[in-house]
């Protein structure tokens, strides 16, 4: 299995959180499958230099949101392809990202037709790749 | 599990000439996991572990460790406890090897394994000279020589400092490895907020000598909030807030952090009328840093009954 989390000590996200997004994210991306196994608490912590009891938590939250579960005596395993953020968590990560865009093309002298002449020809260039409106509503 | 702390003190108090070290003290460490003792300079931290030791007796007030008075440590309750200074008391003629068969006599529990997976963790030779090392190898031989004998409890004074990142690190995940059974607890004090952030389950924060929080480390970054506030003008004048620790004021911004962050404190930020006002997260290491500016109100502390909301 190959699952990268990366954590970030004085990040403003506690290292649990980390975890769980980046479990989350494997998921979303197929990285990690229905079936798959996750490392025991013991060795993911060893394997990300953290307290176990803070993998633990990552784990009961990931538990507790129906993405994993624990089967006895076996370990942990992922259950079911879940949709990763609520529309709220999802717009909040979205922000950044475009004031970050916006920004950057400001500095480098784009007027607001040609930034949105630009977004518009990319978006129409990955159309297939994004989600039908259609199945997402379905929490 | 064993409920009873393994260390607890109470009005533990230090003085130096007039000026009290520690004041005032009333700290429980429970058994189990790892606990981080923070603070700035002088601030009354090395003062604490001597005394929890019984290497400096208190002026007033008291303590138990592992059950036992802190003025009256027996051999049995020291052999059970392993304390690492910052000033290594090593003999400079011996191999890292003769270091360890040395150490080994003294403690029935000896653990060669761990001594050795140690050592081999900083990358040392068994057959280096104590003198060729350096200041990260002789804390890395330091650590092996204390974790071997398996401690109840480890005590670490201030252990990274003048580590570098890659021996920071090693120092890291032999405490990560030591949680390996869940009754051992580690007592550590540190300046470093990323190792506090990656290991530690309950810190204790001493401020000017006295104890400021005691609590779960996800407590303390729950009780500090900030939060950004928006103005079409200057910012108004900020109204008297409980548990105010900081606010920062900018054109047509106003950056307010709080402790006990409630009802009360959203409501009292309302009543400025601000155009916009929202949560902003922060890092540990910023939280600390407001936690002990200058300019808070400083009658609170955070304990694990009174955080809860």
């Amino acid at each position: 299995m190959n699952l990268n989390i990366a954590i970030n000590t004085g990040s403003t996200t506690p290292i649990y959180k980390q975890i769980t997004d980046q479990v989350r994210l494997a998921v979303a991306t197929g990285k990690l499958n229905v079936g798959d196994q996750l490392p025991s608490v013991r060795a993911m912590a060893e394997e990300l230099v953290v307290n176990p009891n803070t993998v633990g938590r990552a784990y009961t939250d990931l538990a507790h949101e129906g993405l994993i579960e624990s089967r006895a005596g076996r370990g942990m395993f992922i259950t079911r392809k879940r949709k990763m953020f609520t529309r709220e968590e999802g717009r909040r990560r979205l922000e950044p990202l475009m004031e970050g865009l916006i920004g950057e093309a400001m500095v480098l002298d784009f007027t607001l037709s040609e930034l949105r002449e630009a977004f518009e020809k990319k978006l129409s260039q990955c159309q297939w790749n994004f989600a039908k409106g259609g199945n997402r509503n379905n929490e | 599990m064993n409920e009873q702390p393994v260390i607890r003190t109470s009005g533990l108090t230090r003085y130096f000439g007039a000026h009290p070290a520690v004041y005032e003290l009333n700290l429980e460490v429970p058994r189990g996991g790892v606990f981080a003792l923070l603070g700035r300079n002088g601030s009354g931290k090395s003062t604490t572990i001597r005394m929890l030791l019984g290497l400096l007796e208190p002026t007033r007030g008291g303590g138990s460790i592992l059950g036992y008075d802190i003025r009256a440590l027996p051999p049995e309750a020291r052999a059970r406890i392993g304390y690492l200074t910052e000033e290594h008391q090593l003999y400079g003629w011996m191999s890292v090897q003769e270091c360890g068969d040395f150490q080994s006599r003294f403690y029935p529990t000896w653990n060669g394994k761990i001594f050795r997976g140690i050592i081999g963790h900083f990358s040392l030779r068994p057959t280096a000279l104590v003198k060729s090392l350096s200041r990260g190898e002789r804390a890395g031989l330091c650590l092996a020589l204390t974790l071997a004998p398996e401690p109840e409890l480890l005590i670490l004074d201030d252990p990274a400092v003048g580590l570098d990142p890659v021996a920071r690190r090693s120092l890291v995940e032999s405490m990560i490895y030591l949680t390996r059974r869940s009754d051992r607890t580690i007592f550590f004090s540190t300046h470093q907020l990323p190792d506090v952030e990656r290991v530690a389950d309950h810190i204790a924060v001493l401020d000017h000598s006295v104890l400021r929080a005691c609590c779960p480390l996800e407590t303390f970054r729950n009780s500090v909030q900030q939060v950004r506030l928006r103005f079409p003008g200057a910012p108004p004048p900020l109204p008297k807030i409980p548990g105010l620790l900081q606010a920062t004021r900018s054109e047509g911004e106003l950056r307010v952090t709080c402790v006990h962050y409630n009802g009360a404190t959203e409501a009292a930020l309302r009543g400025l009328a601000p155009t916009q006002m929202e949560p902003v997260p922060i890092s540990l290491e910023d939280a600390f840093i407001s936690y002990l500016g200058d300019r808070g109100e400083k009658s609170f502390i955070l304990s694990e009954t009174e955080a809860q909301p």
